[in-house]
């Protein structure tokens, strides 16, 4: 690994858009067949790097150089930097749900032999590369029909039929539950270890970079800050890491809090049961039974799949599913909850996943998303009070540190960490009694995190119930007081926060089905 | 409106205190209402002082009032990312059923109005039943509903009704009632009415400021409302101008068609910024699933556009059938086009969620002028036609091009 070929060099790169400095000279210096992770806060300018380097800001859109493979490079497209054998994986994939496996396979690099496509050819190249990334899949399956973890393994195989030398990974684990992440993971080095292949790997979760990388590079407000190295014999040291990202030290990933002794039962499930919308036979959640009282945080954990958020989202509303059944109780009281005004009058509030997709009106401002969830409350007569609301929202600007010019400010402007404030508090001021926040702290940064946490527990300390859905156990034990695991559609077991171990609930989260029933 | 005014002074604080900056900032919003001046400017040079001539401003309002009048409704349905086709048809068929009303049943032309606009909130209801609860796409069901109203409308009126209540004439025609008389060439209504819309802009934007100001932002350069508050001043003034010099000996002032156009143009104004359905309308169109997950009833939303549409129609169904004074089958062709445009060039944002109503009107004036314009300058309507076309075209585009500079 440490033989001394470089493959990819930038040299004091800068990047302005109009009067913003996105990179103020970033060096970076990726040695061949190593996997080079890239940290750094949301808006440290990881991703402009990136697009840097692809090509998608053309060469003299910057300035500084980048050496690949021994020669200077000038990319004007991506096309360029893919000739050269660099592809980058985003965040956000670029699959055509409709086309098959093997049409987003060769999409733009289609196997043609005189522009008409060679179906056989196709269809005998990606079974190929299927294989090499270990994904047993007919190659005319069509993408929606996969899950997320496995579209991400296409796209790899994408990456691997353009003879691929530097693949470089964005956020590459976020949607995925940690037993794709580790196939994800394992896939990358298999590709070092076996094809030579250098790999970038921009994310957030510092466990997995600890696990993987060979090499790291540090980067906070568009410049380079540090390098860090693994090895065997000196694994990471992650506050060391989090320290040079963020620029200060957490010392507690997580704000200290003494749980609340929990006080009326606001919210309790009794046999909850979920059918697919489509699949109807398909039973999503079994027979879930949970409650939760005023002044605790719950989490719920489970894979991928296990039926989180389609439990969440079934109560609130009946915004997910068919042939619900079972019982609400708020309060003590049975309750029907058909659709999502009736849920919100019983007091809950549901903090969606997406963000992007479920949460916000990004065409809107931080006042008009912030309010959306209680228009009635401020307006009278079918008439919006705009003092009121102006009020209301400025409020949780204050008290959430939404970092902005104004709240009429377009939400779509903000970063991660701050649009995520604006749906907690559009769901704070519809003064719910149960909060259901799924995966509320994902894709955003660490400062960002800690901030998060410290509101869930200020909605505690005010009297609500919490439950908190996420992909990441070190999260959920860090905050919650009372965790259920869910696994295959079924709550297996309810663990009290003094048997936290991530190894105890990983146990409950991929129980089987049929021991779990019995 | 408000809402982007208040966040003007807000944003760059480097900006903040300049003129130049403030415009700047909102150079999109000032932008179209720049580009009406500049094509009223042109045709007044080119029609040599014949368009803004008092009788031919009258004739402007009156004869695109039916363009302004659906370019309202239609704006509420885009920005709530539907469209509407049947517009014209149901101008044809609610214009129909209005004349034969009072031509042939001999009804009195009040009561046949108030029977046109039921119709157009039955077809509105039909149209959004089909889109809301069915969930028909909107492009899909008034393209059945221009079918079927023209269809209809065709069986019913046959050749032409021709309509001869003089009252029901008047609408297009005839001006407010001189309640003060001649003052010299002026009508003093007309004068009074014009000081009085001065006056309560400059309150409103004086009142803007205190209030920003109180909400502990930086309100917007003095400088900026004196600008604003003169060039308004000088724009509301020779309007008022223009009107009270028009007319004839009998009549002048302010055209009832105009009255018309202002009511609707507050009230929906007002619906779209100010009440808790142009919220959903806007939340909506920006983002569906938000909504839903927001408890906002996304489908009672798409029917009630439906039904304001509808409603809408029928208003300018009475105006075409009073302005042209006969039904025919061919009344209100291609006018959903016309509306859609006023629509896009107006600032409209295609995949929806974006839009104004101030903005759509200023759309349709624009239009209106070329329309105009052209016509007194004798030039030919099938060319009139693909200037629309390409004036259209040139207005998103540099609205999409401003759009990738900033991004």
């Amino acid at each position: 690994m440490a033989n001394n070929d470089t493959i990819l060099t930038m040299d004091d790169i800068v990047k302005t858009f109009g009067p913003v400095k996105a990179l103020s000279g970033v060096n970076l210096s990726v040695d061949r067949g190593e996997i080079h992770a890239i940290c750094g806060e949301n808006g440290a300018g990881k991703s402009t790097l990136m697009n840097v380097l692809s090509g998608v800001y053309p060469y003299g859109s910057y300035s500084g150089t980048i050496t690949f493979d021994g020669k200077e490079c000038r990319y004007r497209t991506i096309k360029d930097s893919e000739a050269d054998g660099i592809v980058i994986i985003h965040q956000e994939l670029a699959l055509s749900p409709f086309l098959s496996i093997a049409e987003n396979i060769f999409i733009g690099n289609e196997q043609a032999k005189g522009g008409v496509i060679d179906w056989d050819e196709t269809r005998a190249k990606a079974k190929q590369l299927l294989e090499r990334v270990g994904l047993p899949e007919n190659p005319d399956t069509r993408i929606m029909d996969i899950g997320v973890g496995k579209q991400q393994l296409v796209e790899i195989a994408k990456a691997l039929s353009k003879d691929v030398k530097l693949l470089i990974l964005d956020e590459p684990t976020a949607a995925l539950n940690d037993e794709d992440s580790a196939h994800l993971l394992g896939l990358v080095r298999q590709l070092r270890d076996e094809q030579g292949v250098t790999s970038i790997i921009i994310s957030h979760k510092l466990n997995e970079i600890a696990d993987i990388a060979d090499n790291i590079t540090i980067i906070r407000d568009g410049a380079t800050v540090g390098e860090m190295y693994i090895t065997p014999e000196t694994p990471l040291d992650q506050d060391e890491l989090i320290k040079k990202m963020v620029g200060r030290s957490l010392t507690n990933l997580y704000p200290d809090h003494e749980p609340n002794t929990p006080g009326e039962e606001y919210l309790r499930l009794e046999d909850w049961t979920v059918h697919h919308p489509l699949d109807q036979e398909r039973v999503i959640v079994d027979h879930a039974n949970i409650n939760v009282h005023s002044g605790e945080i719950v989490g719920l954990a489970g894979l991928m799949g296990a039926g989180r958020t389609e439990l969440a989202m079934s109560v609130f509303g009946h915004s997910y599913g068919s042939h619900i059944s079972g019982k609400v109780f708020v309060k003590g009281k049975e309750v029907q909850l058909p659709n999502v005004q009736a849920a919100i009058d019983a007091g809950l509030a549901y903090a969606t996943e997406d963000r992007k997709v479920y949460g916000l009106n990004l065409l809107q401002n931080i006042r008009e998303n912030a309010s959306m969830a209680s228009l009635e409350k401020m307006s009278s007569h079918g008439i919006m009070d705009a003092d009121t609301e102006q009020v209301e929202v400025e409020k949780y600007r204050k008290d959430f540190h939404i970092k902005c010019q104004s709240i009429d400010v377009n939400v779509g402007t903000l970063s991660g960490g701050n649009q995520q404030k604006v749906v907690l508090a559009k769901w704070v001021i519809s003064d719910p009694d149960i909060l259901i926040l799924d995966e509320p702290t994902r894709g955003i940064d660490v400062g960002a995190k800690y901030e998060i946490y410290e509101i869930i527990n200020q909605l505690a300390d005010a009297g609500k119930a919490v439950i908190v859905i996420s992909s990441e156990l070190p999260e959920l034990i860090g905050i919650c007081d009372r965790i259920y695991t869910v696994s295959q559609g079924v709550v297996t077991d309810n663990v009290d926060r003094n048997g936290f171990t991530q190894e105890y609930l990983m146990k409950g989260m991929t129980k089987d089905k049929e021991v779990a029933a019995s | 409106m408000s809402a982007t005014n208040a966040a003007a002074p807000a944003r760059k604080p480097a900006k903040k205190d300049s003129v130049l900056g403030t415009l700047a900032n909102n150079s999109k919003q000032y932008g179209i209402v720049g580009a009406l001046v500049v094509i009223v400017l042109v045709f007044e040079i080119l029609t040599k002082g014949v368009l803004l001539k008092p009788n031919s401003f009258v004739s402007l309002i009156q004869q695109n009032a039916y363009v302004i009048i659906l370019a309202i409704g239609m704006v509420m349905v885009i920005i709530a990312t539907h469209i509407d086709l049947s517009v014209g048809s149901i101008v044809a068929f609610v214009g129909g059923v209005c004349a034969i009303l009072m031509e042939r049943q001999g009804v009195n032309w009040m009561l046949a109005i108030l029977v046109a606009l039921v119709v157009g909130l039955i077809i509105g209801c039909w149209q959004g039943f089909w889109v809301a609860y069915v969930g028909i796409p909107g492009f899909i069901t008034t393209l059945a509903g221009m079918l079927i109203f023209r269809g209809l409308a065709t069986v019913i009126v046959g050749e032409s009704v021709p309509v001869t209540s003089p009252e029901f004439r008047g609408i297009a025609r005839n001006y407010l009632p001189q309640l003060l008389g001649w003052w010299g060439p002026f009508d003093g209504l007309t004068i009074v009415v014009g000081l009085a819309c001065i006056a309560l802009f400059a309150w409103s934007q004086l009142r803007r400021r205190t209030k920003v100001a109180k909400a502990g932002l930086v309100p917007e350069p003095m400088a900026m409302t004196v600008i604003k508050i003169v060039v308004a001043t000088l724009l509301i003034g020779f309007v008022t101008y223009l009107l009270a010099m028009s007319g004839n000996a009998d009549q002048g002032g302010i055209p009832i068609m105009l009255v018309i156009l202002a009511v609707l143009v507050f009230v929906y104004n007002f619906i779209l910024t100010k009440t808790v359905f142009g919220r959903h309308v806007y939340a909506v169109g920006g983002n569906r699933k938000a909504a839903i997950l927001s408890g906002i009833n996304t489908r009672r939303v798409d029917f009630t556009l439906f039904v304001h549409m509808g409603f809408l129609s029928a208003v300018a169904a009475v105006c075409v059938l009073s302005r042209l004074s006969s039904a025919t089958a061919q009344a209100g062709m291609e006018f959903e086009m016309d509306a859609i445009a006023s629509c896009f060039i107006g600032g409209t944002a295609v995949t929806g969620g974006v839009g104004t109503i101030p903005g759509a009107v200023v759309g349709a004036l624009v239009m209106g002028v070329i329309n105009q314009g052209l016509s007194i300058m004798g030039v030919d309507t099938a060319v009139v036609k693909t200037i629309k076309g390409l004036v259209l075209l040139g207005a998103v585009a540099v609205d999409i091009l401003s759009k990738r500079k900033k991004g």
